[in-house]
């Protein structure tokens, strides 16, 4: 029995002790209606080397690509020791640390976790994960209406995720929240702030994206600046990678910056587990959501590590909780750590760096491709929009069956910019890689004329 | 248990003090801030707000809990005490001085509904049974 | 312990990871670009490696004690679903890859859906939600939306029982709804009086695990479901405690219509020291088209994602990239190797070892909270008579049961058993380890007859003594800023 250590005799001690004939009696106040024998649609067992074998096979099936897609989920080296570490049993296997005096070693990584990402971001406090970005760019909305106690509104620009955007919908739907879309330069791919204007009444906040979806750089500080003279809130979503460059939320203005944590030590694994981070100024700590953890002394003065601020969270607030979320992303933010510890400030940058430039050189080489051009012209960090002179899902095609995934096909969302890709080349890409899709996208522009 | 007679109760432990210039200390009785244990946090009220008698107006947080803290009668916000954001366990120390909020109240008869010193110790008796 | 950042020194580098040269930024706007230093480690690798090992070793789990913690199911996690999951090219796999890239990864997904539609006996699932609160959360959002779609706006409320976890009425606040609390009978089921004056024209449903959260079976879930269903509400299944009834009881057959399973219970997928966990959610027909989407759809021999394309009346999204792909993934793996029939197994041993404990504590002079009912897979016992005889709390039993090498039971909830630990050893345990744990307990509780202060002075022997809370709590220090 698979995991199941009972001996027959161990059965017939335990049920001696109990004072029942077999394990059946013990279900004996179910009634008997509601009982089945046994479950169809369920395969039988299979030993471990049947079913890794099984799935060794589904994953070779699907092989491996080139890729340049970005989107939200970035593809980076991650060292090998954040995840031999990570994986050890007593990070893995271990319970959420409400016993704090057992549970130290996770407290206090999670503790170094709020300590880098505060600081990355420029902000005072962070929380100790939330699931992803784009449900922590939710809760962030739904936090500054908490706060602002009067209004319901919340200004979104269009350069924010599609999916994001999607996703603050469906958390916020509801409750008493009005999101209203803000346009983009056509031209610059930068949120028109001067639409805005004409919106009268209050406002809980504006979402800032920096980089936004397109991978452009935003004013953000002229941004933040407009919340501010409306007695909104900023709300910054960031790219931490990105932050080791680029001015943080923190200075430019943001009163809460949430995002994406995957590019700190996550592999891209389809979709998930990747984390949301939160930081925020230190007055607004109370009305954050998620699990905090705050450094104490314990019985005989030694420094010691707990969760705090519990009466924020649903095991204690219950209906009145800042949040319903209780089980986090835990081990992607102890990973987050680590990740963080091995980079070094001076790795974090250069690996910006790196994505930034092999972004540019990538958009050089295709924009030397007739017919291809970028779709904007404002600053970008490590992602560009490029228009095609064919329709971008066959140009897809072509590429994956070259073994490059060429990009994010942005008509989808967007459908005013036609035929346009959205591309990213991180610090994994080579000479060799650019020069390979760039030929691979030659190609397939032939083929498809 | 021993309620000061001179103040007045509600059944969900709150006490009121009628004030020399007409208006009304609010604060929690000791039999709530045992239950609760250390008390880490006050959230007061917005002074200007005007309540209604048994209204969500305060927050009294522990480390294993929060209580919501109902207004006893209705009226305005008129004070709240900033000692407690820095020293919150003096409602612990003593629960009857620490005074959390006061406000005028709009209806003088509603205080003769509340209940005496008797009352609400007998009904902190039947709760421990 | 030091903390990484007082390990740190000035300049401090791992040259190999990361490119050997700073590449040239120097087009990004200078108004844009990062003047300060961001506060991050300096360490050498060795030194990190060293750091965060030696953190793990001052951290209880699974792999290191028994974990008897009531509701959180804490079971083995195999390792061959962490290799399964780790498999180069699923780890790899950008979310937003074309799905012909991924037929055997979407899969994998597809044949998870299946099996916990088998074992919900739900007609569609959606694997979508990243916990269990976010399935909760997605339960009560497609309630309302089916409602909403005939026209019912009043139906606003949303009823639990007051043993109810913390998520079931802050889930129901996320969704706009008001709550009606029920209570509980002495003997563990929900007062069908209650529940009769508690449903009416604003019913949007009901909220509930069965079994419950004190660890006893609602018999009456048949009648709660007609008094529910008969006012125009539905039925929502916490699933936290299917463990006691997997293979054996179906939410459908109880009558529910909406169900979130918490795989990182059920189907032993790593709690991570507080997740990355999953909580996909099977609906009856009347709620299929209104699953969160994406939903790995298969037609024409191959599989692909359904979106709010296919089903247009979708709740929508929980999340950019359609949920914990790494966990769910572990899951199915998880699934293959205990199959259909080991499926039922759990709840027979994670019962039996349920009730061995209870007779065995009780036999230790224990008080059990519910002595005359069968336990589930998860029992209660009462402290309140030792805490009024020797002053020992169930905190200070929990704290003394780390020293003696056991992780605590859950404690003081359900909120409405005073002095509680809630106990559940599921069934990868041995009886060895029971027997272990009862004597453990046992010389817990003569140490609190005999030298009470010795156990309310505990932890003695973790890393830390017990913590102060409080000061936590009253003066926040939840960032190092080089103190």
């Amino acid at each position: 029995m698979p995991f199941i250590p009972h001996t027959e005799g161990d059965v017939r001690d335990m049920l001696a002790a109990i004072g029942v004939a077999d394990i059946e009696a013990l279900f004996d106040e179910i009634p008997r209606e509601l009982r089945v024998q046994g479950l169809s649609g369920v395969p039988a067992a299979a030993p471990e080397m049947a079913v890794l074998r099984l799935m060794a096979e589904r994953a070779e099936a699907d092989g491996r690509y080139l890729n340049f897609i970005g989107a939200g989920a970035y593809e980076h080296h991650v060292p090998a020791a954040v995840w031999q570490i990570a994986m050890r049993g007593e990070f893995y296997s271990a319970y959420t640390p409400y016993q704090a005096e057992a549970s130290q070693g996770t407290l206090q990584a999670l503790y170094e976790f709020q300590t880098m990402m505060a600081s990355l971001t420029a902000l005072d406090v962070s929380n100790a994960s939330l699931y992803d970005g784009a449900s922590a760019l939710a809760e962030a909305v739904l936090m500054s209406i908490r706060l602002h106690k009067g209004a319901h509104r919340v200004l979104m620009p269009r350069t924010v995720h599609p999916l994001y955007r999607n996703v603050v919908r469906t958390i916020t739907r509801n409750q008493r929240v009005e999101i209203i879309e803000l346009d983009y330069s056509h031209e610059s791919g930068t949120t028109r702030i001067e639409t805005a204007a004409a919106i009268e009444g209050d406002i809980a906040a504006l979402v800032v994206p920096q980089p936004n979806f397109f991978g452009v750089l935003e004013d953000a500080e002229a941004l933040a600046g407009w919340a501010h003279s409306r007695g909104a809130l900023a709300v910054g979503v960031v790219d931490p990678l990105s932050l080791a460059l680029l001015k943080p939320p923190g200075e430019w203005g943001a009163d809460i910056a949430v995002g994406e944590g995957q590019p700190l030590g996550a592999p891209l694994s389809g979709g998930g587990p990747y984390f949301g981070f939160m930081c925020a100024r230190e007055s607004l700590v109370r009305q954050m959501p998620g699990r905090i953890v705050g450094r104490t002394t314990d019985s005989e003065g030694r420094p010691g590590f707990c969760l705090t601020l519990q009466p924020r969270e649903q095991h204690i607030r219950r209906a009145k909780a800042t949040s319903n979320i209780c089980t986090n992303q835990g081990l992607m933010a102890i990973a987050a750590a680590i990740h963080l510890s091995l980079l070094g400030p001076q790795g974090l940058e250069r690996t910006a760096a790196q994505c930034h430039a092999n972004t540019l050189a990538l958009r050089d080489r295709l924009a030397a491709i007739p017919g291809v051009a970028p779709v904007f012209t404002g600053a970008v960090f490590h992602e560009v929009a490029l228009r095609l002179p064919r329709p971008a899902a066959q140009v897809l095609a072509h590429l994956r069956r070259e073994r490059v995934l060429g990009g994010f096909e942005l008509a989808r969302h967007y459908p005013e910019l036609g035929d346009a890709l959205l591309v990213c080349a991180t610090e994994t890409k080579t000479e060799t890689d650019l020069q390979r899709y760039a030929l691979a996208l030659e190609r397939a522009l032939e083929v498809t004329r | 248990m021993n309620p000061p007679a001179d103040l007045k109760y509600t059944n969900t432990h709150e006490w009121a003090r009628a004030e020399a210039d007409g208006t009304l200390s609010v604060g929690i009785t000791d039999h709530a801030q045992e239950m609760l244990g250390d008390i880490v946090f006050v959230e007061p009220p917005e002074i200007g707000r005007k309540l209604a008698a048994g209204a969500e107006c305060a927050v009294v947080e522990s480390v294993k809990a929060a209580a919501d803290i109902y207004a006893p009668v209705s009226g305005e916000v008129v004070a709240v005490n900033a000692a407690l954001a820095d020293a919150p366990q003096s409602i612990n120390q003593d629960a009857y001085g620490a005074w959390i909020f006061r406000l005028k109240p709009a209806n003088a008869e509603e205080l003769g509904s509340l209940l005496d010193a008797a009352a609400y110790a007998a009904i902190v008796e039947s709760a421990e049974k | 312990m030091k903390l990484i950042f007082e390990r740190s020194v000035r300049g401090r580098s791992n040259p190999s990871q990361s490119p050997a040269q700073a590449a040239d930024s120097a087009d990004i706007p200078p108004g844009l670009r990062r003047a300060s230093r961001a506060l991050l480690p300096e360490v050498s690798e060795l030194d990190a490696v060293r750091h965060y090992t030696r953190l793990a070793q001052q951290t209880f789990s699974i792999d290191t004690h028994f974990y008897p913690l009531g509701s959180c199911t804490m079971k083995y996690n195999p390792r061959a679903c962490n290799a399964a999951a780790m498999l180069p090219q699923f780890l790899e796999r950008h979310p937003l890859a074309p799905a012909d890239a991924g037929q055997g990864f979407l899969g994998c997904l597809y044949e998870l859906q299946e099996m916990l539609k088998a074992v919900t006996g739900m007609t569609a699932v959606s694997l979508a939600p990243m916990a269990g609160a976010q399935g909760e959360f997605a339960g009560l959002a497609m309630i309302r939306a089916y409602h909403a779609s005939r026209g019912d706006a009043l139906r606003t409320e949303v009823i639990v029982p007051d043993a109810a976890h913390g998520t079931n009425p802050a889930s129901a606040t996320m969704c706009g709804c008001a709550l009606r609390e029920v209570h509980t009978d002495r003997d563990g089921r929900v007062n069908l009086g209650a529940l009769r004056a508690a449903v009416g024209p604003r019913t949007a449903g009901l909220m509930l695990t069965n079994p419950s959260t004190l660890g006893v079976f609602d018999t009456e879930i048949a009648e709660i479901a007609r008094i529910v269903h008969g006012a125009g509400g539905l039925m929502y299944y916490d699933g936290a405690n299917i463990n006691a009834i997997l293979g054996r009881v179906r939410p459908i057959d109880m009558g529910f219509d909406c169900v979130h399973l918490n795989l990182h219970k059920t189907f032993a997928t790593p709690h991570g020291g507080g997740g990355p966990g999953a909580g996909p959610v099977g609906v009856a027909p009347l709620l299929a088209p209104f699953l969160p989407v994406p939903i790995v759809g298969f037609e024409g021999g191959k599989y692909r994602w359904l979106d709010e394309r296919d089903a247009p009346q979708t709740i929508g999204h929980l999340s950019a990239f359609g949920g914990n792909m790494g966990v769910l993934l572990r899951a199915y793996a998880y699934a293959r190797l205990i199959g259909g029939e080991g499926m039922r197994r759990i709840s027979d041993y994670s019962t039996l070892n349920s009730n061995y404990l209870e007779a065995e504590l009780a036999r230790a002079g224990f008080e059990i909270a519910y002595p005359k009912r069968r336990a589930s897979h998860e029992f209660i016992v009462t402290l309140k008579h030792l805490k009024d005889r020797t002053g020992v709390t169930a905190w200070d039993v929990a704290k003394r049961l780390l020293d003696k090498g056991f992780h605590a039971p859950t404690m003081y909830f359900p909120l409405l058993v005073p002095e509680c630990l809630l106990i559940e050893p599921t069934e990868t345990e041995s009886k060895q380890t029971l027997d272990a744990f009862v004597a453990a307990m046992k010389e817990v509780l003569a140490e609190a007859n005999e030298r009470p202060e010795l156990v309310k002075s505990a932890p003695h022997t973790t890393p830390v003594r017990r913590l102060d809370e409080v000061k936590a709590a009253r003066e926040p220090d939840l960032v190092w800023r080089g103190r």
